[in-house]
């Protein structure tokens, strides 16, 4: 069985845990990857400290990207959104706990991407992604 | 006949050096991405290292020993690929970087200097991007109005909705002879006689048929057809646009630099004879060497055969694709269709299909293959696809479908 298809990831795209929208939401943000289709939208509600009490993702594509947003998701309960903004690559990395070549690091950082969308104003989001 | 007889695939294998190797220990590689590029036999590598090795010298004009005979080498590729398309005169081949760029040179040149306002370009929807984006760029520029003709849900060109679009008297009409996607071969004789009859020049995208089919482009009759290297066992970085004469002798230069023009001064040049005008610049010198040595090595086995032998291939593989659960191939059946089936699989991802088949040392493509229209078209944003060449095998297709199980099972 292949590296990438860890128990773990398969686990988690067939039975995610954070699969969901939030009604009403603080932050909500849904953006695609038309290259391979995927589309992946996020919804968190933060208390008044700005701590992360809520978080779900929605949306389609392959495990990759699926298993990644449900990690990330699961990972940012209880963070600030200054610890939510501080997330990198290596983050995602570590949560899914393989190493993956250029193309499948695009699935695996999607939902990266649009939570940063969604936490930074539209002016500091393209400064930010330049750094993912 | 069942048995793949047509030609002798271990002596075929035996002159592609990398497919002895492995993917990863104990695993061979199963390449089923030959639409994307072909691999390689023996006879170009060494043709292209050789030219390095003995004849290194740029062409045309050099007075020594070496340029001469890198000029012969050089010029006796394109006498090579003309006799190959079929061409009349090797006035008519001109060397560009791939596919993309031939039909680049013709938007440019011919378009630019022919189209205006309100003049219609007719399409396909299941064109690649590289035979829609250079019409889409020059559509924008001046004003040309873009129709497409329609794909029929078995994934054939809807021939009626062609005879309406040729109604509205095209200017040009621009097709490819094989979907790179749903690997449907179209009728283009007949295509190209109906749009030259209301007086369309007529444009075929042939970068998936060339390497695959016989070909003959005096018989198709085509104004310009466009085709390239590395998905004919030849090197990446030099491609064909064949074009009817008269249209190329009025068109304008394309780009501007040494070897297209026959005299400069300071404000003013006068243009080379073809095919050399569209050639600016040191041309791909090895590269065209290698294309030349592809050919040699297509034509000793014989197009037809070629044919054929994906024929048996792809009739085995929706064979076998039937009996796997929850898979839908793309495009109509082996009668009209080549050496390529793009698939989806019911709740996974083609990303997940073929990072599961790489695993097993089984190269296919998973994305859009560059033609995004034709799967937004059957509601897809990507499909997984196997294509053959000449070099796979009956149990490499075997090996596919057991992947596909595999993909099954871990999915499942």
């Amino acid at each position: 069985m292949d590296d990438l298809y860890r128990e773990q990831i398969i686990d988690r795209y067939k039975h995610p845990l954070m699969k969901g929208t939030l009604e009403p939401n603080d932050y909500s943000y849904e953006d695609d990857n038309p290259l391979c289709g995927d589309r992946i939208r996020i919804d968190m509600r933060v208390d008044e400290k700005d701590i992360v009490t809520e978080a779900a993702f929605s949306g389609t594509g392959c495990a990759i990207s699926q298993a990644s947003a449900d990690l990330l998701m699961e990972s940012v309960v209880g963070k600030s959104l200054d610890e939510v903004k501080a997330l990198t690559k290596e983050d995602i990395l570590e949560l899914l706990g393989i190493e993956l070549g250029p193309v499948r690091l695009k699935c695996a950082l999607l939902s990266l991407k649009v939570l940063k969308a969604g936490v930074y104003g539209l002016d500091e989001l393209e400064e930010e992604l330049a750094r993912i | 006949m069942h048995t793949l007889t047509v030609l002798d695939i271990e002596r075929v294998r035996g002159q592609f050096p990398i497919l002895s190797r492995e993917t990863k220990p104990g695993v061979p590689l199963i390449y089923l991405d030959s639409a994307a590029t072909s691999q390689k036999p023996r006879q170009v590598i060494e043709a292209m290292s050789t030219y390095y090795e003995r004849q290194n010298a740029n062409i045309h004009r050099g007075i020594h020993r070496l340029a001469e005979e890198a000029t012969e080498s050089f010029e006796s590729a394109r006498d090579k690929v003309t006799e190959f398309i079929g061409a009349k005169s090797a006035r008519q081949v001109i060397f560009t970087r791939n596919t993309t760029e031939s039909v680049n040179l013709v938007a440019y040149s011919w378009g630019r200097a022919n189209l205006g306002k309100g003049d219609l370009i007719v399409l396909t929807e299941m064109e690649h991007h590289s035979n829609m984006v250079p019409w889409q760029m020059l559509a924008q520029e001046r004003g040309v109005r873009l129709a497409f003709v329609k794909v029929t849900e078995e994934g054939l060109l809807d021939l009626g909705s062609f005879h309406d679009l040729l109604e509205n008297k095209p200017q040009l009409v621009a097709f490819t002879h094989m979907s790179n996607m749903l690997g449907t071969i179209n009728p283009v004789k007949e295509m190209t006689r109906l749009a030259q009859e209301v007086g369309a020049v007529v444009l075929i995208d042939g970068a998936q048929s060339v390497p695959h089919l016989p070909v003959n482009i005096s018989d198709i009759g085509a104004d310009f057809y466009a085709f390239s290297a590395h998905k004919m066992c030849g090197p990446t970085g030099i491609g064909v646009l064949y074009g009817r004469e008269d249209l190329l002798d009025e068109m304008p230069p394309f780009l501007g630099g040494g070897d297209m023009i026959k005299r400069v001064q300071l404000e003013t040049f006068t243009v080379n004879d073809l095919p050399h005008k569209f050639e600016a610049g040191t041309p791909p010198i090895a590269e065209a060497i290698g294309l030349g040595a592809a050919i040699d090595f297509l034509t000793s086995i014989g197009m037809q055969a070629v044919h054929q032998h994906e024929k048996l291939l792809i009739e085995r593989m929706l064979d076998r694709l039937e009996e796997v659960p929850g898979v839908r191939v793309y495009g109509p059946g082996v009668e009209h269709k080549g050496g390529v089936a793009s698939f989806s699989f019911e709740g996974v991802h083609p990303h997940d299909v073929a990072q599961i088949l790489d695993g097993q040392g089984i190269a296919v493509r998973a994305g859009h293959h560059c033609a995004m229209p034709i799967h937004e078209k059957f509601g897809l944003a990507a499909t997984t696809r196997a294509s053959f060449y000449l070099y796979n095998t009956v149990e490499e297709v075997d090996s596919l479908i057991e992947g596909l199980y595999q993909v099954k099972e871990v999915f499942g």
